[in-house]
This record gives structure tokens, sequence and C-alpha cells, in this order.
């Protein structure tokens, strides 16, 4: 009965699709935001980390005492003081394939990066604290630190792991279709590229941090923490300080930004709440800023060897890759140090139609800070290197790059490509030549040609993509992760009021769930959505999930909200039907209310019903249960949900100082059904922003030893709105088949496709100086550097 | 380091006295003596401008100044821009209306960089603000939405007429 009755009575909707206003901005304006460092208990200490500063080598000595004789230090704990178990990720592989090591929450004798932690320091004050960790003596015996991929791999070189030989945590080669060797042997062009992207830091502006205490009362550990994935973290906290997990409650409170970075569980989370156990008493830990940059986790640094086999009508054959993927000196927990060189292994073909491929993918550890995902994972490096490939066949073959990209995307869906990957419908190639249009309305080609006329240097460049999103079950296992993290679980419950409360194990850190989810429920039901409260990042209060990231919210969370909502709604029908006398099929539900579909208008709103089905449980019909509340999960069928985007830049380089401008960026992006457009644009251009950042500005470097050489913000160019330009964006609409509301996911477009489009419109910006660049961040100098010899190479052909 | 002072801070038109180290910064005594957490702090050296307040009217970042810094002088925070009722103020207003902010971590900088900003320049191009924004981060908007979001405000207060004029 109930799915029929919820297919015949929902309503048409009014909330989804609408940019409502945030919920979360008044009090986010106000000041009256909830963030970790707001938070203050009675009798809180504070605590920063020893952190090593060597790269690699033994700790030989580690003197706490006089630390710990500080007036105010509460404790200082090192390794031995807690006894903690280590923190291991795996994936279900062979040993030939993957290596699982050991993430000690706290480094014993053996560290690997600067900044890894050797001891916890608490304190009554943060600034005490600071004062203690300047007493505190570690001496080392040095070792050679890894610092390079090449470093890693060479003969002889000095394991960072013991454990993981040649320095490889991963090795997979996850894809030798047939014909791969006969179409490099038969095609018309071959190219390559060599493409390398800079470490980066996801940078919330809201550092790391957490709050643990016991909770005497409740017998609870809690864990106040700024982490995208808080039942995660409760996992591996009960894990590792052998605790039950109901004895721990992990919760978040607002959270500025993450990224990704905080998708991973950190190690001093867990040391906090070993130090608070210890204390008995509240302990605080707030990252700052020279930590988050150094010792927390980073991203990106990749490099690509990639070639592609095109015949003469540019159409491509096939495309081989060698993936390599500086990890740094751990893996993350739960996705492992394989996410980056897997991610980048079954997905590269991207958005091209492509009959056979080869990849081998490689994750390497090295005497770095270790890295975590980053908003796009692997894909704003793939993306980089296809589009390479697509000019440069382009340019070989004497095509327009953006006439050879069309005849290459996949147009017929859905698609099941050489990677046993099953794409849903997009709008790959409409996506293009919307955006090649809107450049050229607003005449960015003739702009070019005049400044080439005046000697200026003007690119145009384009990436096209599809974002895999809201990843299922059966795409992550078929990653063999040990932790699958596909579906979501939501609670509904309407009180007597007539409102309900929501709750999502998926968890927002600026991506408006609190407006988006509301919109989606509020349709389902027939609620205002401020009749709507969206419960997140609690464990105690949400059954089970797994927090944000992968772009899975809406796709995922905002479908388990959905089918909770149906399910409430049925309940509603069901008693409603009874109290009015009437067939089931003669209710729906209206507005705020359940209506007789006879006589439209009379019906019962909510509150009555759920009056009944609280206070008057004796009205209720036989067989119904009292109370007003319904569970689902939902997991993606398939292979999850492709969004889709193609970015344009125009960019000038400036010769001497080098400079890139950007001087128009459009996107055009498919996401489906958008829940809230206003929402979604903000979601593109800030992974733009981040993504130009990436293709331009940041980078976090090391010396040979391993010391980094990014310790501040005077270090690490972090772009401001003079560098990011305003940014075009059309939406054009494929609904999703997988998810109950149409939406595909839209946190990380941006990001991937921004480093390609820019790449290519400078690269465009300096074809005529026969320089080609690869790399990214794409630095002042080397851009510098090739305008300079064109300039003198034009004035030794001009004639005298 | 342990050797206290006696200090008297006005914030937001509030008296208060306070017992501080002398390093003590002022974004620490706002948000954890006077327990105004609405007041940021992203990297404690000056660049990221979340701590951004008012003192004697101008922005100034809450992590350069000690507090002892401040004594004498009005500082003003994010918490004083609403009505005691709630209700936003006209840029708070303008930045939900422009989607000006997504985590709202920076968002309390921004707010208090621009209300200073518009005090002096109440009709500013487009390409001011951009320049008055770049001096503060924000790692989710795209920057795009808080120029908006001020510029619209800026429009409001000068009854809609456009921004010509503005230096
Ligand atoms: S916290 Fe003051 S400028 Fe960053
Ligand atoms: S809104 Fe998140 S940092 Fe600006």
């Amino acid at each position: 009965m109930t799915a029929t009755a919820s297919e015949r009575t929902l309503r048409g909707g009014s909330w989804v699709g609408r940019s409502v206003q945030r919920r979360e901005d008044p009090r986010l304006l106000t000041g009256s935001g909830r963030f970790l460092d707001d938070i203050t208990l009675p009798g809180m200490l504070h605590a920063q980390f020893v952190r090593s500063t060597v790269a690699a080598g033994s700790v030989t000595a580690l003197s706490l005492d006089a630390a710990r004789a500080m007036r105010g230090v509460r404790g200082v704990f090192a390794a031995r003081d807690l006894g903690l178990t280590g923190i291991i990720a795996g994936l279900d592989r062979p040993l030939t394939e993957f290596r699982p090591t050991e993430m000690p929450v706290l480094a014993q004798d053996r560290v690997r990066y600067v900044g890894e932690p050797l001891a916890i320091a608490v304190a009554d004050d943060a600034y005490l604290v600071e004062d203690a960790l300047e007493l505190v003596e570690v001496e080392y015996e040095v070792g050679a630190a890894i610092t390079s991929i090449p470093g890693a791999l060479a003969e002889g070189a000095p394991l960072v792991h013991d454990e993981v030989p040649a320095n490889t945590f991963l090795d997979v080669s996850m894809f030798d279709t047939e014909g791969v060797d006969q179409a490099f042997a038969e095609a018309a062009v071959v190219v390559d590229v060599q493409c390398s992207t800079g470490r980066q830091n996801a940078l919330p502006i809201e550092t790391r941090g957490a709050l643990a205490y016991w909770d005497a009362r409740d017998e609870q550990l809690i864990i106040y923490t700024c982490s995208q994935v808080p039942h995660q973290v409760r996992t591996v906290a009960a894990r590792s300080l052998g605790l039950d997990e109901r004895k721990i409650r992990v919760v978040v409170p607002d959270m500025g930004g993450g990224f990704g970075i905080k998708c991973v569980v950190g190690r001093e989370e867990i040391a906090v709440a070993a130090a608070a156990l210890r204390l008995k008493r509240p302990v605080k830990w707030i990252e700052d800023r020279r930590d988050a940059l150094t010792a927390s986790f980073l991203a990106r640094e990749q490099h690509y060897d990639a070639k592609a086999a095109f015949d003469a009508d540019g159409t491509l054959l096939a495309l081989q890759a060698d993936v390599l993927c500086d990890m740094g000196a751990y893996s993350c927990y739960p996705f492992t140090a394989g996410i980056e060189p897997l991610m980048a292994s079954a997905e590269m073909p991207g958005v091209y139609q492509l009959p056979a491929y080869r990849v081998r993918g490689r994750a390497i550890t090295s005497n770095k800070a270790p890295t975590a995902p980053y908003r796009g994972v692997s894909r704003p490096q793939y993306v980089m290197v296809i589009e390479r490939l697509m000019e440069r066949a382009a340019r070989e073959l004497g095509m327009d790059a953006v006439e050879l990209r069309r005849r290459n995307l996949i147009t017929v869906f859905p698609y099941t490509g050489i990677n046993n990957i099953t794409y849903d419908p997009g709008s790959y190639l409409e996506s293009l030549n919307l955006c090649e249009q809107v450049l050229q309305d607003e005449g960015w080609y003739e702009y070019q040609a005049e400044a080439a006329q005046q000697g200026r240097h003007v690119g145009i460049g384009y990436s096209c993509f599809s974002e895999r999103t809201g990843y299922g079950s059966a795409a992550f296992a078929a990653r063999k992760m040990d932790v699958v993290p596909g579906f979501d679980i939501s609670e509904i419950k309407m009180d007597t009021s007539g409102t309900v409360v929501v709750t999502t194990g998926t968890l927002s850190h600026g991506q408006s769930h609190e407006t988006t989810m509301a919109q989606i429920v509020a349709d389902k039901l027939g609620l205002d959505i401020n009749q709507v409260k969206i419960v997140q990042g609690d464990t105690d209060r949400i059954t089970y999930g797994f927090g944000s990231f992968a772009s899975r919210s809406i796709t995922i969370g905002g479908s388990a909200v959905s089918l909770a909502a149906v399910k409430l709604g049925d309940k509603l029908l069901e008693i409603a039907a009874h109290l009015l006398d009437t067939h089931i099929d003669n209710v729906r539900l209206g507005e705020g209310r359940v209506e007789l579909v006879d006589e439209p208008g009379t019906g019962l709103d909510y509150r009555a019903i759920a009056e009944v089905a609280h206070l008057r449980a004796q009205l209720l019909p036989k067989g119904v249960e009292p109370g007003l509340a319904a569970t689902a999960s939902f997991d993606v069928n398939g292979d999850g949900t492709f969004s889709n985007a193609t970015h344009g830049a125009v960019v000038e380089l400036h010769p001497g100082t080098g400079k890139v401008e950007i001087l128009r960026y459009y996107c055009v992006e498919d996401c489906g059904v958008a829940i809230n457009p206003k929402v979604v644009d903000g979601q593109a251009r800030g992974g733009i922003a981040q993504g130009i950042a990436g293709a331009l500005f940041e980078e976090v470097t090391y010396d040979a030893n391993g010391q980094p050489l990014v310790a501040s913000f005077i270090d690490y160019r972090v772009p401001t709105a003079c560098e990011i330009p305003d940014v075009g964006i059309s939406h054009l609409e494929t609904p999703c088949l997988f998810t109950e509301s149409g939406a595909k996911g839209a946190g990380e477009g941006g990001t991937i496709g921004a480093p390609a489009a820019v790449l290519n419109a400078v690269n465009d910006g300096l074809r005529h100086t026969g320089v080609e660049l690869n790399d990214t961040p794409i630095h002042p100098h080397v851009v510098a550097a090739a305008l300079a010899t064109a300039t003198a190479t034009a004035r030794e052909d001009s004639p005298a | 380091m342990s050797e206290k002072v006696l200090i008297e801070l006005t914030v937001n038109g509030v008296e208060h006295e306070l017992v501080v180290e002398p390093r003590r910064t002022l974004v620490d005594a706002l948000r954890h003596d006077l327990r105004l957490t609405g007041t940021h702090v992203g990297c404690e050296h000056g660049v990221c401008g979340a701590c951004t307040v008012l003192v004697d009217g101008q922005p100034a970042r809450a992590c350069l100044m000690f507090a002892v810094q401040a004594e004498g002088r009005e500082v003003r925070t994010v918490e004083s821009l609403a009505e005691p009722d709630g209700t936003l103020s006209d840029l708070q207003q303008c930045f939900a209306d422009n989607h000006g902010l997504q985590c709202g971590f920076c968002t309390p900088g921004f707010l208090m960089l621009a209300e200073g900003f518009l005090a002096e320049e109440p009709s500013p191009t487009r390409e001011q603000v951009r320049e008055v924004v770049s001096s503060n981060y924000c790692r989710c908007t795209g920057y795009q939405t808080i120029i908006d979001s001020i510029s619209a405000c800026a429009a409001q207060r000068c009854g809609g007429a456009a921004k010509e004029g503005a230096q």
C-alpha cells in the first residue's frame, strides 16, 4: 500500500529548485555560530603537540620533565605514557598491490616528517602550553629524507616504512585492455605529456581542532571535533582507546570549511581524547596555522606520464598512463594512500570515448606530511592530463581543439566505458558548445586577435570533464576499501506541533545542508522549510553516516532524507484516512495537512494527526505504532552519477612579470536538478577559486632535508579577491536517474575543471613561443622566461 | 610572563575591566575573556583577516594587537551589527541576499572590514570593493559574492544610486 500511496499523493513541490535564503546565515552573520574554539567548558585545559623537527630518523632522547614541572602544566604525554593503538587504514588487496601501514597516534622511536607529533602537552592556558613546548628537548639521529618521487623510487633509496618496499604503498595496474599496442602502432598521431601538480593545502580558514572530556553522568567520552566524518572518528577513537563505541560521542559544531582534509581521522583528535581521559578534565586543542601548513594533511602532489593515440580524423584510439602520487608519510583513515592512484586509474578516460586503455597507478611514500583527499581528488590532475593530450593532438593534426573534443565526447547514454563504468546521462557536448558560444558571443576571440596585433599574449582554454559523484557502496567496494562509505541513513520525527526533525549522516561545512535538506523534506511533506529542522554531526543523535565528501551529501544523504520523509508521509496518510473515516486512496498530503481528494480543502492538519499519534494513541488504526517516526537508508545503485561541465578561461600573460591574469572565466555546469541554484553557484565559484589557486599560486615545498619551506601565509600564496575573477555560470539540467531528487553532486566540479582550463589558456597564450607548460602551479618566472625567449627569437628572426 | 595588568576595554559600547597578561592578544581577550566569540582566528599572523574588528572605527587585525593596546579605544565586533532583537543590519542582510558566505568562518572579518570601509567610502566602485576585500581570505566563496554583497549594501545606502562619482 505505502509505495503506491506515496506516489499518488506527493505534491509537486515548491521548495526544490528555488534559491531560497540560507537558514544558516542569521547565526553566522551575527557571530552566533558555534565553532569548535567557541566552546569553553568548566575546568578546561589547553593542549598543543611536541612535533618532530626532522623529516626522517629516530628519536634518541625526549626530555619532558622540565615542561612537566612548569607551573600550570597539567601533563605532558609521550607515546609510552598513553599506550594507544595506532591507526590502520586497509584495502582488501594482496600485499603485491597494497601495503597497509600503521600511523601511530604519537610517534615513538621513529619520525617520518617534520611536524609528526611526539607528545601532547596540556596546561591551564593556551599561552602557557606554548611556553611548555619550549622546554621540551628532543634529540634525533637524523636519517636521509625522501622528498621526491624519483628519490623514493631510486635504487637503494632508504625506506620510509621498513615494511613498504620501494617506498610504494600501492602499485596497481587496473586496466590493460586489448588493442593498446596496436592502436599506438597504427595511429596517425601519437602525443605524450608529462604533467606534475604541486603539493597543496586545502586550507580551510578554520584550522583543525578537538575538545574532549569524560561525561560521568552519561558515562561517555565526548569529543567535539572539526571533522567531516564523525562516525569514523568514533570508530577509530574506540579502537585506539579500547572503549566500546557507545561510550564515545563525537559532536561536530559549525565547521569553518574542510574541503576533504577533515574527512580523514587525525591522530591529534585521538591524543586529545586520551589526554582528557588521563587528566579527567576537558582538554581542547586548536591547531595553529603553522601546524596547519606544515603538519596537517596535505594534498595533490602527482606526476603523470601519459600518451594517447589518434587517427587522422582526430578520433581517440588509445590512452596509456603511468600515475605516480606522493602521498607523504602515512596512509589516511579510512581511505588509505591508495585513494588518489585508484581514483585516477578508474576514471581517467573521463568524458571521452576510449577504445583501449592501459594504466598503472602508484602511491609513493615520502618524508612529508601525509595527504588526505582534497576536493576533486585526482580529477583536477587527470583532467589536466587528458585535456593537454587533446590540445596537443589538435595541434599535431592541425585541427581546432574544440572540434577535436567534440568528435570524442560521449554523446549516447548510458555509456559503459572501457573502464567498466556506466555513465548516466549528461550534457557533455551541449556544455562544450554553450561554453564556446558564450566566449564567442562575448567577443573574446576578436579580443584575442586584436591583442595579438598589439603584441600582447592572450590565450583561451577549455576543459571538459565529468565528475563522478554519489559513490554508492558498489563503487567504493570496487576499489576494495575496508571501509565502504556508500550508504546513508536518515530518521525523521514529527512532534505534536506537526513540525519535523530530520537527521542526516552527512555533514555540512559550508554547503548549506540546513537549507537544502530542508527544501527536500518540505516538498515531500508540504511543510514550510522553517518547520523542518536538520540534525547533523552528532553520533548519538544519528544512527550512522559517512559524513560529507565526494559530493555525496545531496546525492546520497539527500536521497535518504527524502525517503524518510516519504515514509513519514505514508504514515500520516494512513492515520488520517482512519481518523477521517475514509479510504487511503481518498487522502493526499497538502500544505501542512492531509486532505480529502474528493473534498479538497477539508482534512486534518498535521498537528491534529500528531497529537493523536502521541497523546491519544487509542484513536490510532489497529496495528499502527504510536509516535510519528520513520527511518530510511539510501545507497546508489550502479556506478554512481556523473555531473559534468565545461570551463572556459581567457588569460593574458604579462611579459616581464610573467603574471597570468584571468580576464574571463566561464563555467557551464550540469549537476542535474539543482535543489538550490544559488548554493550550486556558490559551490562552483568556491571550487573554481581553489582550482585557480592550484593552477597559479599555491604550492607546499620542502628542501632536500624534508624541511617544509611553507610555514606561514607569507610563504603560501593564497589567492585573494584580486586574483580570483568573477565567474560566469550557465546551468544545464540533465536529471539524475539514480537519486531521489534527480540531483547530482555539485561540490567538486569547480576545482576539477579550473586547472586544466587555465593551463590550456596559458598554453594558448604561449603558442607562438614554442614553449609548452604542463606543470602546476604555473610559476610567473616560467611564463616570463617563455615570453622573453619568444621576444628574443622574434627579434633575431626579424630582418634587421 | 605571568605578570598581569588591569585594563579597561570598551567593546560595542560596553565597558569591561579585564586582568590580562601584556602578551594577550586582543582577539583572545575578546573571544575568551569577554566571550564575544563572533570574531574568529584563522592565522594569528595578520594575513587572513578573520579576526578583523573595528578599533576607533578603523578595521584592524585583532590578532596583531595586544589587548592592552586597545585600552581607551572603541572596539566594535560583529556582535554589534544586528539590532538587539536579532534583525540583521543592512550589510548583513546583503550578505544573506547575495550568498556572500558559505561556512561563515571568515564572515565576521569581512563584515567588519566592509563596515569600516563603507563608513569612509560610502559609494565605492566595484573595483574599489574588490581591492578592499582582497585584504581578507575566504576559502569557500571565491570572493565574488562577497564583493556583490558589499557593493549591494553601498548601492542601497546611497539610495540605489549608481556608483559614479566614486574615487
Ligand atoms: S587571525 Fe588575524 S589576520 Fe588571521
Ligand atoms: S565562507 Fe568559508 S571561509 Fe569564507
